[in-house]
């Protein structure tokens, strides 16, 4: 997905330069991903397709500050993952301002409100699986988002998170035990009683 | 090696991110050891319902009109930034015009027109307190130089 080419640095020279084609390149070659990780991160897919649209915006303004030779997605992935956390602390901000979770009452429990529309041809045991990835928290959420759902090898999960492997695999481990955790909890039993 | 070290490895085995040596290494250890070998049989239950989730693909339409989307945000601050500008600057200089007038004008009373140089004054020692305040924490702002 984010493999080194000669392509992206003259394409990231030329964004530098102002130039809106070569960012519309850009935007063509990861809109999926924006999308996808952004839908990772806040659950529904109007918010995820303004968020990642955002986060293209501002990539746009602020790209003649990156370093020449650098890539642009791990870049990218920052902006993206810092306005879906700063989403999702307004959204979470709304709903404790209001009385409780009326507005998304079947996970009002929940720390966000995951729409289970996202999830293609679903049935019970992907919508708790869904479910149980909206209540791991963000650094936990985000090597699960990135490795199963963008399908990343652990030394691109590193680069796009700024850290080791090493890292990667301490952070895929307690989220996945997490997760093992909130299905078993939520299903009064474990994973074992999943088909 | 522990049981603990092995635990690092699993996910590598896991998601096949281990090289042959490690791979063999960690299955000699799951082959004796009852606990991890539990461990990842369970990591291997998830990883499989986890892998089962995929999300729904937007319409073509979406993708098609993805990129408009971003130029429309990108057209349209340019827009309110130019506009803001203007709009500044006719301020000023229409609010300077009108002072001007006022100052000039003999009949206006001198108490008014000391009135409203006073508030000018106030105003601008304001603004320049508010600006070398701001300069002070920028200079010494921490993370400004954050990696981008």
């Amino acid at each position: 997905m984010t493999g080194v080419c000669q392509d992206e640095i003259i394409t990231m020279q030329r964004c530098r330069r102002g130039s809106p084609e070569a960012f519309e390149s850009l935007v063509n070659r990861y809109m999926k991903d924006a999308y996808f990780i952004a839908l990772g991160f806040v659950g529904n897919r109007e918010d995820a397709m303004d968020l990642s649209q955002e986060a293209f915006v501002r990539a746009y303004r602020n790209i003649k500050h990156i370093k020449p030779g650098r890539r642009f997605f791990p870049w990218f992935y920052q902006i993206l993952k810092n306005l879906c956390i700063s989403h999702l602390r307004k959204r979470r901000y709304r709903r404790a301002s209001s009385l409780d979770g009326e507005d998304c009452p079947e996970v009002a429990a929940t720390t966000d409100c995951f729409s289970p529309e996202a999830v293609a041809a679903r049935n019970e045991t992907k919508d708790k699986v869904w479910q149980a990835i909206s209540k791991l928290d963000a650094k936990h959420r985000e090597v699960i988002i990135l490795r199963h759902f963008q399908n990343m090898s652990y030394d691109q999960i590193a680069e796009a998170l700024f850290c080791n492997k090493g890292t990667v695999t301490s952070r895929l481990y307690y989220a996945r035990k997490r997760l093992q955790e909130l299905l078993g909890t939520e299903s009064g039993g474990s994973t074992h009683d999943m088909p | 090696m522990t049981c603990h070290d092995f635990k690092d490895l699993m996910m590598g085995y896991l998601d096949n991110e281990l090289s042959d040596e490690s791979r063999r290494r960690f299955e000699e250890h799951v082959a004796g050891c009852p606990e991890c070998a539990q461990e990842l049989k369970e990591f291997k239950r998830l990883k499989t319902i986890t892998d089962e989730v995929t999300l729904v693909e937007p319409e073509d339409r979406l993708w098609q009109d993805y990129w408009n989307g971003i130029y429309n945000r990108i057209e349209r601050s340019i827009g309110w930034v130019v506009f803001s500008v203007a709009a500044i600057l006719l301020t000023i200089y229409g609010g300077f015009r009108a002072i001007e007038e006022i100052i000039k004008d003999p009949k206006v009373e001198l108490l008014f027109k000391a009135g409203l140089l006073a508030l000018l004054v106030g105003l601008a020692i304001l603004f320049v307190s508010v600006l070398r305040e701001r300069l002070y924490f920028w200079k010494r702002d921490r993370y400004k130089n954050v990696r981008r």
